[in-house]
């Protein structure tokens, strides 16, 4: 580190304290009409811009000059164990890589998954009725989060306004609720047919538009369906929304609150793992692949044989299907909808989920989906500075790992050696 | 017996006030290797895009004939359905899916002769199963074929430039297609990977019972390859014959070196 960028972080950090001066120092008590002078934050900021520069500029050097024997690993040698380089290798990067490699190994696979669905079934018995519903809450944002990884991570399509069919689904719930005492097990199906219907209709009219086009179109029609929701007062209740919404019935059964969770846990897990495997199995087949395909490039693709309408069509049904499916069991837990659950800030919230967590991994999603949830949930002390921590995250990730936490890796083949040589 | 497969009658695309390809005709008999050449910006690449549906020509028609079926129009159609009845493309900027390995390229150009819906993904039946395995079989032979299974499982961007040109060609002959188009497909080769590719498209030609309709700038491949050559200047044809006779036709001169001012 130069003595130049040391001077240059300085003078980013004295920049700082001039613009944050009349938030950070000055401040008006308004009881006794008197200002206080609070010097001190002045020079928290100074030294905390400071320090965190010096970081910044650490790292952006560092990721300049990766350690020699790093870049080739990333895409060639890793179809193969890589023991030879290894004894000498001692950077920290390499040394996770090398922990990464084996824990996902195949033979351990199968056992971490096991533990993972143990705990993740042990959950509500282990924790308190407080931790199952913030979990609650974080794994519809996981299904949220897979659905949309079919649109953007499959289809590269930047859409932002996906939020607009989890309040299809609530408000489905709701509503049949409010006018047909229309119990969940019910809407639950309705709920994610009728966003699936939304999806191809928004769908046909964005078939032309790509990009910042469709990304402005989309969020448009998250808007609408919000406003309507607002204003539609005879049936939805406008801003007051639906409430006194029954929570899942099991055959008629009365639940108390704290197993009513428990059981509403339940659900979702089972949700979650429904999405999970419907998410890969299409991944893997030929429309998942013609979906990447298009999202890669659509003028080849459509040269290629693939119908590009059809393609965008079946991508935002079944992303739309587990929006609405979330919704349902979201205004079954929460027993109370209204517009301002729906707006563009939770579009953009699942939306960071996927960016996060590696846009068309399902594990990086997973990540990045409960990450973002909980994280915030447990550090509520900090919850005046949330939109700022969210903002440095999102420009730390664009920065240093622009795939995201968990990186998509494109399946490998393998094929007998029927010609003497083996591609592993 | 030579038999048409390809017919453009009177082709015209205009771009508002631009005509960027102008009453062309051109035919095509199967088995045939021809090239379409002329001066950078004469419509060549506009013309192809006409001929695959990327755009749809404002005047003319398009005929192909696929081997077994009836003659009929293509103009109009879809890319997609363009290239499901046997038409197959490369680009002149590679247009690779540079995210997936080079294997899932080639198993991209099967899809139009795929059947699986969304059920079969789902449900993984038997059936689905059985093509998935037939299809990656198929497109590892096709890569087999073409040279390029030591790259199975790279993924498309990191390939050399030669390997993905070829590799495009590999995909577009995934589709099973009866006629090829490719869109300068020496463009940025060193003279070594343009003779090797010289090979590569007269064993396609004769072994895949393919034929060939190339636009090309590097002549020495232009001669040696084609057996008629469609010459393009400012959206018109300017002249088409064997390769000796466009040598020789002063237009093409003309076209490619300009005129001397004659006082």
């Amino acid at each position: 580190m130069s003595f130049q960028e040391i001077k240059r972080t300085l003078g980013v950090a004295l920049w700082f304290v001039f613009l944050t001066f009349p938030i950070m120092v000055i401040r008006v008590n308004q009881v006794d009409m008197t200002i206080q002078w609070r010097w001190y934050n002045m020079f928290y900021v100074g030294i905390g811009t400071f320090v965190g520069g010096l970081i910044w500029r650490f790292a952006l050097a560092r990721r300049k000059t990766p350690g020699k024997p790093a870049p080739a690993a990333t895409t060639k040698t890793d179809t193969n164990e890589t023991p030879a380089d290894s004894a000498g290798g001692g950077s920290i990067k390499d040394r996770f890589a090398r922990l990464w490699g084996t824990v996902t190994q195949q033979k351990y696979r199968r056992p971490i998954y096991a533990a993972g669905l143990v705990l993740l079934l042990a959950f509500p018995i282990l924790s308190s009725l407080y931790q199952t519903s913030i979990m609650i809450t974080a794994l519809i944002y996981v299904m949220l989060a897979l659905g949309l990884n079919i649109v953007i991570g499959l289809g590269g399509m930047l859409h932002l306004g996906y939020i607009a069919f989890f309040a299809v689904g609530a408000y489905t719930y709701g509503i049949l609720y409010k006018f047909f005492g229309i119990g969940f097990w019910v809407a639950l199906p309705l709920g994610a047919i009728l966003a699936t219907l939304a999806g191809v209709l928004l769908a046909l009219p964005v078939i032309r538009l790509r990009g910042d086009y469709l990304a402005i179109v989309t969020l448009g029609f998250a808007e609408i369906v919000r406003i309507v929701f607002n204003n539609l007062t005879p049936i939805t209740g406008g801003p007051q929304g639906i409430g006194g919404i029954p929570r899942p019935s099991l055959f008629g059964i009365d639940m108390n609150l704290s197993a009513a969770t428990t059981y509403t846990y339940y659900i979702i897990v089972a949700a979650v793992a429904l999405t999970i495997f419907v998410v890969w199995r299409f991944e893997n087949s030929r429309l998942g692949r013609a979906l990447v395909a298009m999202g890669e490039d659509d003028i080849a693709a459509e040269a290629m044989g693939i119908d590009i309408t059809r393609t965008k069509v079946i991508a935002f049904a079944l992303g739309s299907f587990w929006a609405g499916l979330g919704g349902v069991i979201f205004a079954s837990r929460t027993t109370f909808i209204n517009p301002a659950s729906f707006t563009v800030w939770q579009s953009v919230i699942v939306l960071s989920c996927v960016v996060l967590g590696g846009m068309g991994s399902i594990p990086g999603v997973i990540v990045g989906a409960l990450g973002l949830i909980l994280i915030p949930e447990y550090l509520r002390a900090f919850s005046d500075y949330r939109m700022l921590m969210f903002g440095a995250i999102l420009v730390t990730m664009m920065v240093f790992r622009p795939g995201g936490l968990i990186q998509k890796k494109r399946k490998a083949y393998t094929f007998q050696a029927d010609a003497g040589e083996a591609s592993s | 017996m030579s038999e048409r497969i390809l017919n453009v009658q009177d082709m015209t695309m205009d771009f508002g006030g631009l005509r960027a390809v102008n009453h062309v005709n051109i035919t095509m008999d199967r088995g045939e290797i021809i090239a379409l050449i002329g001066p950078n910006g004469a419509g060549k690449t506009t013309f192809f895009n006409c001929v695959t549906g990327v755009y749809t020509p404002t005047g003319g028609d398009v005929f192909i004939n696929p081997p077994g079926e009836d003659e009929r129009s293509i103009k109009g159609q879809k890319p997609s359905r363009i290239a499901t009845q046997g038409l197959a493309r490369t680009f002149q900027n590679i247009r690779l899916f540079g995210n997936m390995t080079v294997l899932e390229n080639v198993m991209i150009g099967r899809h139009s002769r795929l059947k699986a819906g969304i059920a079969g993904a789902l449900l993984r039946n038997r059936k689905t199963r059985e093509e998935e395995e037939q299809v990656i079989h198929d497109s590892y032979e096709i890569l087999k074929r073409i040279g390029l299974e030591q790259y199975v499982n790279d993924l498309a961007r990191n390939l050399p430039y030669g390997a993905q040109r070829r590799l495009e060609i590999a995909r577009a002959l995934a589709t099973e297609p009866f006629m090829l188009l490719l869109d300068e497909p020496a463009a940025g080769m060193n003279p070594q990977e343009t003779k090797n590719l010289e090979s590569l498209i007269k064993r396609i030609r004769d072994t895949e019972n393919v034929s060939i309709f190339l636009i090309e700038h590097d002549m020495s491949l232009v001669m040696s390859l084609s057996e008629r050559i469609y010459v393009m200047d400012y959206g018109k044809l300017i002249a088409t014959g064997s390769p000796e006779e466009v040598k020789n036709n002063p237009d093409v001169i003309k076209a490619y070196l300009g005129e001397e001012v004659s006082a």
